[in-house]
C-alpha cells in the first residue's frame, strides 16, 4: 500500500502568549528577553507563603479568545493545580483549568483546496508559561530563569480534525491571525509566543478506529510543524506496513536532521493529580460581562479580507495574503491614509515585503519600518521623485535601518533626474557612444532603443525617469 | 510589679499613666526568657539583641511624637511559619533550616506600622503537622505547668511562650486545631478566625484552604486587640474576605443573657475525656447561670469531618509543599548526579518523617484511581458539614464543646502512633473544614493540675459573639486568678 | 482498598520521595490505617451535594493588570544552595 491509502489525522494544542503588561498571578512585567531572574518577585518564584491573584487581563482577554473563535463562555469556570516536579516549575505544579475551562465548543473556518472546511475547537483554557532552563556547555550544569514563569497562556485545544500538514499551517495562520486581530498575543513564533503541540495518528482510509497518536511538543516555526508532520506521517506508516505498532509517545522535533527523536528520559509515568486550586475563588462570568466583550470584538480577518476584496478590489489571493497577518493589514490600511494607492500598497506587500520576510524568516510584526514609511516611499515613486527600482533599493534601506524615505534618497543621492536638460545631457551622450545601435533602431531594430535606455540607466546608476529617457531618445532617433 | 504578667491592656494601660515605660516591657520579657527558656524550649530564634535596639528605638520616637500607635513598642512573638523579611523562618523543618524570607507576611506587615517589637520565631510541628510541637526539626517544647507533659501543637512553642511569660502575646496558625488545642493545652486564649477574616500571605501554606492565622493571648480582652491589628482585607490573598474593620475590643461586653448555646452531644461521647467532660458541664451550669440559654443538639459529623480533614488537609500539603525541591532557597543535598536524585535525596533528608507521611498520604488521594473515593468524596462531605453547622446557626448563637479530648499528654508517648494523634484532633477539625470562627478558653484544670479548655464556636464572621461569650465566663471564673503554670519537673 | 508495596513506592517516587527499605512497612501500616479511617466518607450521606473547593463564597476576584516592581532582588536569590550568572544551578537536564 502506499501513503494515499492511509488517512493522517491531526489535532493541535496551540499556547497562545497574552499580551498583559503583568503576569497571571502577580505584578511583574513580561517583557521579553530581560536579563535572567529580574522579572521576578516572591510570587512567580514560589517563595513559601505566597499567593496568586488571578489578572483579570487574563479572563478577559481569554473570553476574547472564545468569541472570536465561536466558542461557548462557560459561566462556571475554575482554576486548578496540575502537579509535576520539573525545575522550570517552581511551585511543582502549574496552575491551569483541568474541567472547567473558560470557553468550549468553538470552531474556525479554514481554507482548503477543496473549499472551505471547519476545524472544531475543544476547548481554551487559561494557565501560566513556566521559565526557562540554560544550559551551561561548559559548567555541566543547567541554569534556571523564571523571567517566563507565570507569564499568561492560553491553551487553545483542536479536535482531530486535521488531515494534513497544509490544513494545519493554514488552521495555524488563521488561529494566529484571529489572536493578532482581537490584541489578546503578540504571537511571536520565535520568542515562542505561539507555539504547538502536534498529535498525529494515521490509519488505513475507511477505518474506523483512530490509529496511535504520537506527539511533538513546543513546536515554534511553520517550515519544522510542516517538516515533522510529514515526517512523522512517513514513519507511522512505514511502521504500519512493516507490520510494527506505532507507540503513544511524546516526541522530540529535530530541526537539524530533519527527525523526530523519542524524548524517553520520563521514566516515570505522569500522574498530574489535578485538583481545585484552593487559593483562588471560582470564575462566574455573568451574561452581561460576556455581552460586552463581545459587542467591543474588533473586526476580524474574515470580514476585513470582504472589505478588501469590495472596498480596494483586491484579488482573493491578495487580500488572503495580506489579511493573514493583522500587522500586514495594519500596515496596508495606515499606509493607504499617507499615499492614498491601494493597489502599490498591496503590490509592496504582497512582492517584495513578503519576499524579504520569507528570505529572513521574519514574522511581519517584526518589520522595523512603519506604515507612514512605506506610504512615503510610495508617493515618492507616484510623485517621479524615484524610480521603482530606487524603490526597492530604499525598502532594503527601510528593512536594514528604518527611516524617512526621503531622507535615505538624498543621502543615497538616489533622487531621480528628472530634468530635462539632463535628461537630454546623457541621451545625447550615450548615442554619441553608440552609433552602431542608432544604426540598428533606423535599419528598424526596435530592440536597440531598449539597449540605449538601458546604457543610459546603467550611466546614472538608475537614477534616470526611465519615462523621460525613453520620449527623449524616440525624440532624438526619430528627430 | 512583675511586667511580665501582665495582659497586654495591662501593659498599655501602665504605659498610659506612664508607669513603665517601652523599653522596660522588652527587657522584662528578654530577663524571662533568659531564666525559663532552656526548661521551656519554645523558641527557633531569639531576637535579644535585636529587640532590645528595636524598643529603645521606638520609645525614643514615641517621646518624640514620632509615632503614635498605642501599641508601640510592645513585644509579640511569631510562629515559625509565618515569613519575617530577613529573620529565618523555618517552619521547624531542616528543609528550611537557613531560609530567610524576602518578605514580610500581611501579618507581620501589620505588627510593624504599629511599630510592635518582634522577641522571635516560635516553635512548632514541622510545617504544623503535627498535635505535639514534639515533630519540631530543632527541639520539643514543654508545657510550662508541667515540663515533662508537650504543650500542644502544631503552634505549641507559641502557646507555651504565652503561658510561660516569655512573650505577652504571640501568633499562631490553625489548620485543624494548631492554636486551639496548645491553647487549651497550655491554659491560655487562642483564637481561630474566620477563613477569610486574616490574610494568609505570608504564612508557609500546609492547606491553603483551612489555614488561618490567629492570636494567643494570656486573656479575651488581648485576643480582640491582637485581632483588631491582624483581621482586614488584604488584596494579596483571594481568599480574604473585603468588608468593613470591626473593632472587637471595643465590642466586648460582659453580658450573655438570652445568649442562645448549643451543646452538640456527640462532642461529648465516649472519646472524651471524664473530667474534661466534668469541667465542661461546670462551664455550662455558670452560662446558665448567667442567663445563657443552653440546649442539646445533635451534630453527628466529627467523625466524617476528621476524616475529610486528613484527605483534604493531606492533599493540599502534598501539592503545596512540592516548592520544597532543592532548587531555589530550601536545604539542598549534598551528593547527587542528575535532577531526580537531586529532587528525592533533598525532599527525604529534609522534610520529618510526619511530614512524608502526610505527603505520602496527600499523593495517594489525588492520584489516578483515588480521587473521586478519597479527594472528591471529601469535598462533598465538606459540603455536608458546613450544612449541618449552618443548620445549628439558625437556632444558635454559639456551639460549646470540649477543645480536647485530653489534657496535655506525656512527651514521647504518642509521637510514634500517628492515627492517636490525629484522632485527638476529633473536637477542632471541623470547625476549619467549615471556614468557621472558634476560640478556646480554660475552664478549669484536672486534678493533677493540667488546664483544660473549651470551644466556642461561632458563625462566619461572628468573631464578636464568640469573643463577648468567651468574656462573659473569664469575668466570672477568673482562670488567671485561681491558676498559674508551675514549670514542674 | 489494601495498599500494595509497588503502590506506596509508585506515590512514593511522584512526591519524590525516597524510602528506605527498612521504613516502607511502617509507612505502609500508617497509610493503610489511615486509608481504612479516612474511607468512612464514602458512608457519609453526600449523594446529592456539590463539592466546596474552599472556604469562601467570593467569585470573581481578580487583580488588576498594573506592574508593581519587586525591587530586592538579591533577596529572591540570596538562599539558594548553587547559582550561577543570577541563575539557579541545577545538574544538567537534557531537553
Amino acid at each position: 500500500m502506499t501513503r494515499d491509502d492511509y488517512e493522517v489525522i491531526i489535532g493541535l494544542e496551540v499556547h497562545s502568549e497574552l499580551s498583559t503588561k503583568t503576569k497571571i498571578f502577580c505584578s511583574c512585567p513580561t517583557t521579553f528577553g530581560a536579563s535572567p531572574n529580574t522579572q521576578v518577585c516572591p510570587i512567580c518564584m514560589a517563595m513559601p507563603g505566597t499567593l496568586p491573584v488571578l489578572n483579570e487581563k487574563v479572563v478577559e482577554y481569554a473570553v476574547k479568545a472564545g468569541l472570536a473563535t465561536n466558542c461557548t463562555i462557560s459561566k462556571d469556570s475554575k482554576n486548578d493545580r496540575k502537579n509535576y516536579f520539573y525545575p522550570d516549575l517552581p511551585k511543582a505544579y502549574q496552575i491551569s483549568q483541568y474541567d472547567k475551562p473558560l470557553c468550549e465548543k468553538g470552531y474556525i473556518e479554514i481554507d482548503t483546496e477543496s473549499g472551505k472546511k471547519k476545524i472544531r475547537i475543544t476547548r481554551i483554557h487559561i494557565e501560566e508559561d513556566a521559565g526557562k532552563l540554560n544550559h551551561d556547555d561548559f559548567g555541566g550544569g543547567s541554569l534556571v530563569d523564571l523571567n517566563r514563569a507565570g507569564v499568561p497562556l492560553i491553551e487553545i485545544v483542536s479536535e482531530p480534525d486535521l488531515r494534513s500538514s497544509q490544513e494545519v499551517e493554514s488552521y495555524l495562520k488563521k488561529l494566529k491571525a484571529i489572536l493578532e486581530y482581537i490584541e489578546v498575543s503578540d504571537c511571536k513564533m520565535q520568542e515562542g509566543s505561539f507555539r504547538a503541540d502536534v498529535n498525529v495518528s494515521v490509519r488505513k482510509k475507511g477505518d474506523e478506529k483512530l490509529g496511535t497518536r504520537t506527539e511533538m511538543k513546543n513546536m515554534n516555526s511553520f517550515r519544522s510543524i510542516t517538516r515533522a508532520i510529514e515526517y512523522e506521517v512517513d514513519r507511522q506508516i512505514e511502521l504500519l506496513e512493516e507490520g510494527k505498532e506505532v507507540e503513544q509517545e511524546t516526541l522530540r522535533w529535530d530541526d537539524v536532521s530533519g527527525k523526530t527523536f523519542s524524548m524517553r528520559d520520563k521514566e516515570d509515568a505522569q500522574d498530574y493529580r489535578y485538583f481545585p486550586d484552593p487559593d483562588l475563588a471560582a470564575i462566574k462570568l455573568s451574561d452581561e460581562y460576556i455581552e460586552n466583550i463581545r459587542k467591543n470584538l474588533p473586526e476580524l480577518p474574515e470580514s476585513r479580507k470582504q472589505r478588501y476584496l469590495d472596498q480596494y478590489k483586491l484579488s482573493e489571493k491578495d487580500a488572503n495574503i495580506i489579511t493573514a497577518s493583522k500587522y500586514l493589514s495594519d500596515l496596508f490600511e495606515n499606509a493607504i491614509k499617507v499615499c492614498n494607492n491601494p493597489k502599490a500598497v498591496s503590490n509592496w506587500i504582497i512582492s517584495d515585503i513578503s519576499r524579504i520576510l520569507n528570505e529572513t524568516e521574519m514574522d511581519p510584526i517584526e518589520i522595523p519600518f512603519d506604515a507612514k514609511q512605506l506610504g512615503k516611499l510610495i508617493v515618492l515613486i507616484d510623485k517621479g521623485t524615484i524610480s521603482s527600482s530606487i524603490g526597492k533599493k530604499v525598502l532594503e534601506e527601510l528593512f536594514e535601518e528604518p527611516r524617512d524615505p526621503e531622507d535615505i534618497i538624498k543621502e543615497k543621492g538616489w533622487i531621480q533626474i528628472s530634468d530635462e536638460s539632463a535628461i537630454k545631457e546623457i541621451v545625447t551622450k550615450i548615442l554619441e557612444a553608440n552609433p552602431q545601435s542608432v544604426a540598428d533602431y533606423k535599419a528598424g531594430k526596435d530592440k536597440a532603443l531598449g539597449f540605449l535606455v538601458g546604457q543610459a540607466m546603467k550611466e546614472t546608476k538608475g537614477k534616470a525617469n526611465p519615462k523621460m529617457l525613453n520620449e527623449m531618445f524616440l525624440k532624438e532617433l526619430n528627430g | 510589679m512583675d511586667i511580665t504578667e501582665l495582659t497586654v491592656h495591662e501593659l498599655l494601660e501602665k504605659l498610659e499613666k506612664n508607669e513603665i515605660e517601652i523599653k522596660d516591657i522588652t527587657n522584662a520579657y528578654l530577663n524571662n526568657i533568659e531564666k525559663k527558656e532552656k526548661d521551656v524550649e519554645s523558641f527557633v530564634t531569639i531576637l535579644s539583641e535585636e529587640a532590645k535596639k528595636q524598643a529603645e528605638e521606638i520609645q525614643e520616637k514615641k517621646e518624640k511624637g514620632e509615632i503614635n500607635s498605642r501599641f508601640a513598642g510592645i513585644p509579640i512573638g511569631i510562629k515559625d511559619n509565618i515569613c519575617t523579611k530577613g529573620i529565618k523562618t523555618t517552619c521547624s523543618s531542616k528543609m528550611l533550616e537557613n531560609f530567610i524570607s524576602p518578605y514580610d507576611a500581611t501579618v507581620v506587615e501589620k505588627l510593624k506600622s504599629e511599630n510592635m517589637v518582634n522577641l522571635g520565631k516560635l516553635n512548632m510541628d514541622e510545617f504544623a503537622m503535627g498535635g505535639s510541637t514534639e515533630y519540631s526539626y530543632f527541639k520539643k517544647t514543654k508545657n510550662p505547668w508541667n515540663l515533662n507533659k508537650v504543650p500542644g501543637g502544631s503552634s505549641g512553642g507559641s502557646a507555651a511562650a504565652v503561658a510561660a511569660e516569655l512573650v505577652p502575646w504571640a501568633l499562631g496558625s490553625d489548620t485543624g486545631g494548631s492554636i486551639r488545642q496548645p491553647s487549651s493545652f497550655c491554659g491560655v486564649v487562642g483564637l481561630k478566625p474566620t477563613y477569610g477574616l486574616v490574610s494568609r500571605y505570608g504564612l508557609v501554606a500546609f492547606a491553603s484552604s483551612l489555614d488561618q492565622i490567629g492570636p494567643i493571648t494570656k486573656d479575651v480582652r488581648d485576643s480582640a486587640l491582637l485581632l483588631n491589628i491582624i483581621a482586614g482585607y488584604d488584596k494579596k490573598d483571594t481568599t480574604s474576605k473585603n468588608m468593613e474593620k470591626i473593632d472587637y475590643e471595643k465590642g466586648l461586653k460582659n453580658d450573655v443573657k438570652g445568649l442562645k448555646i448549643a451543646i452538640p452531644k456527640e462532642f461529648y461521647g465516649d472519646g472524651i475525656n471524664r473530667e474534661v467532660k466534668e469541667i465542661l458541664q461546670k462551664a455550662i451550669e455558670k452560662y446558665k447561670e448567667m442567663g445563657a440559654e443552653v440546649s442539646e443538639v445533635s451534630l453527628d459529623i466529627a467523625k466524617y469531618a476528621l476524616a475529610t480533614y486528613y484527605i483534604i488537609a493531606c492533599a493540599e500539603a502534598s501539592s503545596n509543599l512540592g516548592r520544597f525541591d532543592g532548587i531555589r532557597y530550601t536545604y539542598r543535598t549534598k551528593q547527587y548526579s542528575n535532577l531526580k536524585e537531586l529532587y528525592k535525596k533533598t525532599r527525604s533528608e529534609g522534610f520529618g518523617k510526619e511530614v512524608k507521611r502526610r505527603i505520602i498520604l496527600g499523593t495517594y488521594v489525588l492520584s489516578s484511581g483515588y480521587y473521586d473515593a478519597y479527594y472528591k468524596k471529601a469535598q462533598q462531605v465538606r459540603t455536608l458539614v458546613m450544612n449541618e453547622f449552618n443548620k445549628i446557626f439558625e437556632n444558635y448563637d454559639v456551639i460549646l464543646t470540649p477543645t480536647s479530648p485530653t489534657v496535655a499528654f506525656d512527651i514521647g508517648s504518642k509521637s510514634n502512633n500517628p492515627m492517636e494523634m490525629y484522632l485527638a484532633d476529633i473536637c477542632t477539625v471541623s470547625i476549619n473544614i467549615a471556614g468557621l470562627p472558634a476560640i478556646s478558653i480554660p475552664a478549669g484544670v484536672d486534678k493533677e493540675g493540667m488546664p483544660i479548655g473549651m470551644q466556642i464556636i461561632g458563625n462566619k464572621f461572628e468573631e464578636q459573639k464568640i469573643l463577648n461569650t468567651a468574656y462573659a465566663f473569664e469575668q466570672e471564673f477568673k482562670f488567671r486568678e485561681k491558676y498559674k503554670p508551675e514549670f514542674k519537673k | 482498598m489494601k495498599v500494595s508495596k509497588e503502590e506506596l513506592l509508585h506515590i512514593a517516587n511522584l512526591a519524590n520521595l525516597y524510602l528506605e527499605e527498612g521504613e516502607i512497612p511502617n509507612y505502609l501500616n500508617n497509610l493503610q490505617e489511615i486509608l481504612d479511617f479516612a474511607n468512612i466518607v464514602n458512608s457519609a450521606p453526600v449523594e446529592k451535594l456539590d463539592i466546596t473547593m474552599n472556604a469562601i463564597e467570593e467569585k470573581n476576584v481578580f487583580r488588576k493588570d498594573e506592574v508593581e516592581i519587586f525591587t530586592d532582588n538579591e533577596s529572591l536569590l540570596q538562599n539558594a544552595e548553587s547559582k550561577e550568572m543570577n541563575m539557579f544551578k541545577i545538574p544538567k537536564v537534557i531537553n
